[in-house]
């Protein structure tokens, strides 16, 4: 059964308020294709869940978010992601901020359907203070206080991959498919966005399958976006687009804010998208960073 | 090993950071900016060659790679794939020693890179988030590098945000012990510090050359457990300068402390 879908037919699935995890990492294979379907789109009031880039920063601009559940929103090489904190710092969003690795506890009870998982990651800091939702809890089994991590439960996640073939079997090629199988566990539906459609028998070579990080199940739709994670990087076909993120950060800083930077690149489809931002070879032909 | 006489404040800082690695074992030394992965990667070359270190990406490296663009024909000594949630399976073992670079340091060895100023729901400014902070320091020992030691760092009263334990009783889990945290040493541009004063008091280690107590006294924003006698840092041999020179061919330290200046300001 073929799970191919267009983006618009993908982010037609997404509720308004529904609660949305974001794969990657920072600047880092992010599924921005996707997310720019729901800044064309007239969604609103959603939770995001994300390892935090531009994704969360466009989407808390563009005022599509009601709540951000992170441990950072940063560019990595900018550290600080400007749309975020200007959602901050205005008070325009709700947060619930946890410790990275807490996130990965969040996702991982989703996908096994646990209510929590206990931990120490948390105590003696603000992260128990600030969250009221979030359970310190006595042990069964000794006199300590435990973190009660929550199942971040999600309805849709949004992932970017190298290849998928049309059954929903997906390869992350680079050299890190950071937590993107936990997010495609956690969710309801997992919309994955790819760089290059492959028949099935591509992944007959063991060394291509050895790069697949979750079943075919766990997959519901596949878009086939070539160059569909810029200006985030897509290891190893290309690297993040420096200039692009410097000028979206400078943006910030304009009077036009986040419109005058939609207005120059997002257009009305993904294709006037790419031609906006110099086209597919021009992304492909992007460095991988050194670090 | 000689001490050289031509060195920078910032190669003094590697050196002295390095320290903070030299008796770990075979643990995942954790450098994040400059000056904190040089003085890990000088600690794996000299002092502790069991050390782990990883590419900053998701390999697990036998020799630590040099900062910056490498040669098209570099080829890193990986060991292992290391990828970001693998990290946690090492955190949470303990098997680690990081360091970082928080914006606030409070005197309980508090430190926050989240919220700044304002209110939680509307901060003055909004930083980094609390990324692994958390989990990094009730997990495994951590140390900071402060490249500007003023009392907006070390700073009156208690982070705005705490985002890693410290040690502070008023905030001590059920169960735990202060002595269960675990703050190794704070390297600044002025001294060399650690929690070893009484009731973990920030104590005074080290002064770096030409630096006095004073100094270090007006640019912290709550008392200093001076010691007796606080011998100067020592200053790096030529052999850690050539090692620091080969891990850093770009000279990115050149650039991580205001203007550069020599390492004896005497």
């Amino acid at each position: 059964m073929s799970k191919q879908m267009t983006a618009a037919e993908a982010i037609g699935q997404i509720e308004d308020g529904m609660t949305i995890g974001i794969g990657g990492w920072g600047p880092r294979r992010k599924p921005m294709a996707l997310v720019r379907e729901i800044l064309r789109s007239d969604l609103k009031d959603l939770t995001v869940v994300a390892y935090g880039g531009a994704d969360v920063g466009m989407l808390c601009a563009a005022g599509k978010v009601k709540k951000v559940v992170f441990a950072f929103v940063s560019l990595d090489f900018i550290p600080l992601e400007p749309y975020f904190r200007q959602a901050r710092q205005s008070g325009a969003i709700e947060v619930m901020e946890v410790d990275e690795g807490m996130m990965l506890l969040g996702l991982r009870a989703a996908s096994w359907g646990v209510p929590f998982i206990p931990t120490e990651v948390g105590l003696g800091t603000d992260i128990i203070t600030k969250n009221a939702d979030l359970k310190v809890i006595d042990s069964p089994y000794d006199e300590k206080e435990w973190v009660a991590m929550p199942a971040l439960s999600l309805d849709v996640s949004l992932i970017h991959a190298d290849r998928a073939d049309a059954r929903g079997v997906c390869q992350i090629a680079g050299p890190d498919h950071y937590m993107d199988d936990w997010f495609a566990r956690a969710a309801d539906k997992t919309l994955v966005s790819c760089d290059e459609l492959v028949d099935s028998d591509y992944f007959h070579d063991p060394a291509q399958a050895r790069l697949v990080h979750w079943e075919r199940s766990a997959t519901t739709g596949v878009i086939a976006i070539p160059g569909g994670a810029h200006p985030s990087s897509c290891a190893p076909l290309y690297g993040f687009d420096v200039a692009h993120f410097k000028a979206y950060v400078a943006s910030a800083k304009d009077e036009g804010g986040i419109r005058s930077y939609l207005d120059k690149f997002l257009g009305s489809s993904e294709d006037e998208y790419q031609q906006n931002v110099g086209g597919l070879d021009a992304i492909r032909a992007i460095e991988l960073p050194t670090y | 090993m000689t001490a050289a006489t031509d060195y920078t404040l910032a190669e003094l800082c590697i050196v002295a950071a390095s320290q903070a690695f030299a008796n770990e074992g075979e643990v995942l030394a954790t450098g994040i900016g400059v000056i904190p992965r040089l003085a890990a990667s000088l600690a794996m070359k000299t002092t502790n060659p069991e050390l782990m270190m990883t590419d900053s990406e998701a390999w697990m490296l036998s020799e630590p790679n040099p900062l910056g663009k490498r040669p098209d024909d570099f080829v890193p000594a990986r060991e292992s794939w290391m990828g970001f949630s693998r990290i946690f399976d090492n955190v949470w073992s303990g098997k680690r020693h990081a360091m970082l670079g928080p914006t606030q340091i409070d005197r309980f060895g508090q430190s926050n890179t989240s919220a700044l100023g304002g209110t939680y729901d509307r901060p003055k400014v909004m930083m980094l988030g609390a990324r692994g902070f958390p989990g990094n320091s009730i997990s495994h020992p951590n140390s900071f590098f402060v490249p500007s030691h003023n009392t907006r760092v070390f700073m009156e009263g208690e982070c705005d945000f705490v985002s890693s334990i410290g040690y502070n009783p008023a905030r001590l889990p059920k169960g735990h012990s202060l002595d269960d945290i675990d703050i190794r040493l704070v390297v600044t541009e002025l001294c060399v510090m650690d929690f070893g004063g009484p009731e973990h008091q920030v104590r005074l280690v080290s002064l770096h050359p030409g630096v006095t107590v004073e100094q270090v006294e007006e640019n912290t924003g709550y008392p200093v457990h001076v010691p007796g006698d606080v011998p100067v840092t020592v200053a790096p041999s030529q052999v850690q300068l050539d090692i620091i020179a080969t891990l850093d061919p770009h000279n990115q330290r050149a650039h991580q402390i205001k203007d550069n200046p020599p390492g004896n300001r005497g």
